[in-house]
């Protein structure tokens, strides 16, 4: 809807096309800054501290402060660095988790590019990530950064698998790659939720509902791992690799990987909530709709999509501040002997289901 | 010509878990460890020479530089010595308020102990946790002689200030919190199963293995062998408290891993508690200093004195030629002497392994390097 607005206000398609795909942009930054602040602050609250307090009310400001603070700073670049690699990577991490919006829908007005290929569009440009990260790695000519990007480049690799297939089971049941098709598969009852089996009529939907839990859980356990999150952050693990592949970096260019971090894990948590928690859909209806307000339905929805992002954002902070750390064998045991034959047979017993 | 080599990489001496200033010199085939050479001396301040041009009470603040996390125990362990060289007794609310500090700093120092093992496998909270309950007995420390880390306090032949008013009410205060602090961290840190992952059957150090390094203390005890010179050789009044001494038992993998190391020193917290309830309990009115000449001068003798600290055999080795000075003090460092291990642990196991055995040897820096 958006963007047909855009297109007819404009009287261009490539203009229309242009704002609508820079417009995350403007709820990725703020997002970003504040998730940083409420990780700070969930971490404190569960350590028994009290975290940023200074800047602003209960210290909401300081991730301004800090991004101020990392703007001014002198953009140092270590003597034996491989120099445009190091400067193109940072921007090309936070590319490819930024680039992942462009098809995540909002909500049923907005989404910035309604393309039929949409999720698998998103697996694809998630993988630049890995790239930037290997770069990054290999560029600053620090032991400590390689390692870092040679274990996240193996991590990422080897975790996108199970995500792929756990999307996979969610296509069969769907038939469409379109991610606003999928959402709107499920509908505004939050039984209709592909969690749940989503909106199938009859007993294949009670048959459906424990593989799609597992397909769920799959799926969140492998988006940890792709964000780098705790129990799989091993490749920034701070106890044995220093800073893994960002040691090197300071300032903005540090900033950028930092941005990056929270704006993919808001991606795979928004992914994870549209595969299988109806995407923006209310868990019970809309108040537009019961009042006549319908123009307050996108809002809504908006609502809905972004607190669902947030709680898979905030489990992912609770997860952080609560479990150790794999090492990395265990991790790719994890994916490999258990992740990935779960999801294979439970996408071939889904596929089996439809077929039925 | 294709070629492989082997990389080397410097861990330290500054990286985050290597607990203080130590570098190691990690041989790698990949991430797996074929060689590590620790280099040490960092933090060397020349602690036995300075001691041979000080008089006896004045080398007690050197000595809780040692083992910083431990000073109580580092002070008790030399007054211990020269009060056996200069064969006297102290008073026996002395003996008793030792004994409460000395367990109190025990506490801190696992604590320190378990809550960094927690950061170096990845478990942030548990530290915090635990350094909440810490600063508790910081805080005691500081009521009782102004400071906080260093304090010397424990002097020959008695104590540099009584027990503060309301001592021993806060001390029960805090044992009784302290002990649900101990359930929290087993729950969230000891029975997780990533964190039995990453320690169980990693960095398994056999008993006659540690015998043969000379290894003493928890870690010791972790390997099986019951070896405490608070039970074995008794000193101050040790023999009056009923206490157990945990030993590994191997619960989740073989005996004398990581895991066993680390929850040795949960255990023994846990006792610790005991033996501070027990002489709470005693506590005997009296003095606090014995009746010394103002100038301490042992006959001509020669004394090695041992206490278990919270890492192991502190032993004090003095000699005295009849003056002010000693004529020579060595110093057996319980963490130098653990150190050794470390390369022989670490071999064919991965990076992030040599910070879990590390972590599980618990160093400080400030005693291998002295």
């Amino acid at each position: 809807m958006i963007y047909e607005f855009l297109a007819n206000l404009f009287g261009s398609d490539i203009i229309a096309s242009f704002i609508s795909g820079a417009l995350p942009f403007v709820f990725v930054v703020p997002f970003a800054l504040f998730a940083v602040w409420l990780e700070r602050k969930v971490s404190a609250h569960m350590q028994d501290r009290l975290g940023p307090m200074r800047v602003g009310y209960h210290g909401w400001l300081q991730t301004v402060a800090d991004i101020l603070k990392l703007i001014q700073k002198e953009d140092i670049t270590a003597t034996d660095t491989d120099k445009k690699l190091f400067n193109i990577a940072p921007v090309l991490v936070f590319m490819g988790s930024y680039a992942a919006f462009a098809a995540i829908p909002f909500s049923s007005a907005y989404i910035g590019s309604g393309i039929d290929l949409g999720i698998l569009y998103i697996v694809a440009v998630s993988g630049l990530v890995v790239a930037g990260i290997l770069m990054a790695g290999w560029a600053s000519n620090n032991k400590y950064s390689l390692y870092g990007a040679v274990r996240s480049a193996a991590q990422v690799v080897s975790y996108e698998i199970p995500t792929v297939i756990v999307i996979l089971t969610v296509v069969v049941v769907v038939g469409s790659l379109n991610l606003t098709k999928i959402t709107e598969f499920q509908t505004s009852r939050f039984w209709d939720w592909m969690i749940f089996g989503g909106s199938i009529a009859g007993i294949k939907k009670l048959i459906l509902l424990p593989f799609m839990v597992i397909g769920f859980i799959i799926i969140y356990i492998s988006s940890l791992a792709e964000t780098n999150r705790t129990p799989f952050d091993i490749p920034e693990a701070e106890s044995e690799l220093v800073g893994g592949y960002h040691t090197e970096y300071s300032g903005m260019k540090f900033a950028m990987f930092f941005l990056a971090e929270y704006a993919n894990m808001f991606a795979v948590s928004a992914i994870a909530a549209t595969l299988f928690l109806g995407g923006y859909h209310s868990p019970f209806g809309y108040f537009g709709n019961l009042t006549g307000m319908i123009w307050l339905v996108p809002i809504e929805q908006f609502f809905w999509f972004t607190a669902k992002g947030i709680f898979f954002v905030f489990v992912q902070m609770w997860l952080r501040w609560t479990l150790p750390r794999l090492r990395v064998d265990q991790l790719m045991t994890l994916c490999w002997k258990y992740l990935i034959p779960i999801a294979f047979v439970n996408f071939l017993i889904v596929a089996l289901i439809m077929v039925l | 010509m294709l070629k492989t080599e082997q990389m080397v990489l410097n861990m330290g001496p500054q990286h985050p878990s290597t607990h203080g200033v130590l570098r190691l010199e990690l041989e790698l085939e990949g991430e797996v460890i074929i060689n590590v050479k620790p280099h040490l001396g960092y933090l060397h301040r020349c602690f036995e020479k300075h001691c041979e041009a000080m008089t006896y009470p004045q080398i007690i603040p050197y000595v809780d530089r040692l083992d910083y996390l431990a000073s109580m125990n580092n002070e008790m362990g030399y007054a211990i010595a020269v009060e056996r060289l200069l064969d006297i007794k102290v008073p026996e609310r002395v003996e008793y308020i030792r004994i409460i500090m000395a367990e109190l700093q025990r506490i801190a120092s696992h604590m320190v102990a378990v809550g960094t093992y927690g950061i170096d496998i990845g478990a942030f909270t548990p530290f915090l946790y635990l350094f909440r309950d810490r600063e508790r007995i910081l805080t005691l420390f500081e009521k009782t002689c102004g400071a906080r880390l260093l304090y010397n306090y424990i002097w020959v032949g008695g104590l540099s200030h009584d027990l503060p008013i309301n001592f021993v009410n806060e001390t029960r205060d805090f044992l009784k919190d302290f002990k649900k602090t101990v359930i929290e961290v087993n729950n969230l840190l000891s029975y997780n199963k990533i964190f039995i992952e990453r320690t169980a059957n990693v960095g398994v150090l056999p008993v006659d293995s540690a015998i043969n390094y000379g290894i003493t203390g928890p870690n010791l005890r972790a390997s099986g062998l019951k070896w405490d010179i608070r039970r074995n050789d008794p000193y101050s009044i040790y023999d009056r408290f009923d206490f157990e001494i945990p030993v590994g038992e191997g619960k989740h993998g073989q005996v004398g891993d990581c895991w066993d190391r680390y929850f040795l020193r949960v255990q023994e917290m846990v006792q610790s508690i005991r033996i501070i309830e027990q002489a709470l309990d005693q506590l005997p009115e009296g003095e606090i200093t014995s009746a010394l000449p103002k100038r301490i001068k042992p006959v001509e003798g020669q004394i090695y004195s041992r206490v278990e600290n919270p890492k192991g055999e502190l032993g004090f080795f003095i000699v005295s030629k009849g003056q002010l000075q000693p004529f020579r003090v060595k110093v057996r460092p319980p963490s130098f002497i653990n150190l050794s291990v470390l390369g022989e642990l670490c071999k064919g196991h991965l990076i992030a392994d040599v910070v879990a055995i590390l972590g599980s040897i618990d160093i400080v820096l400030g005693e291998v390097d002295r």
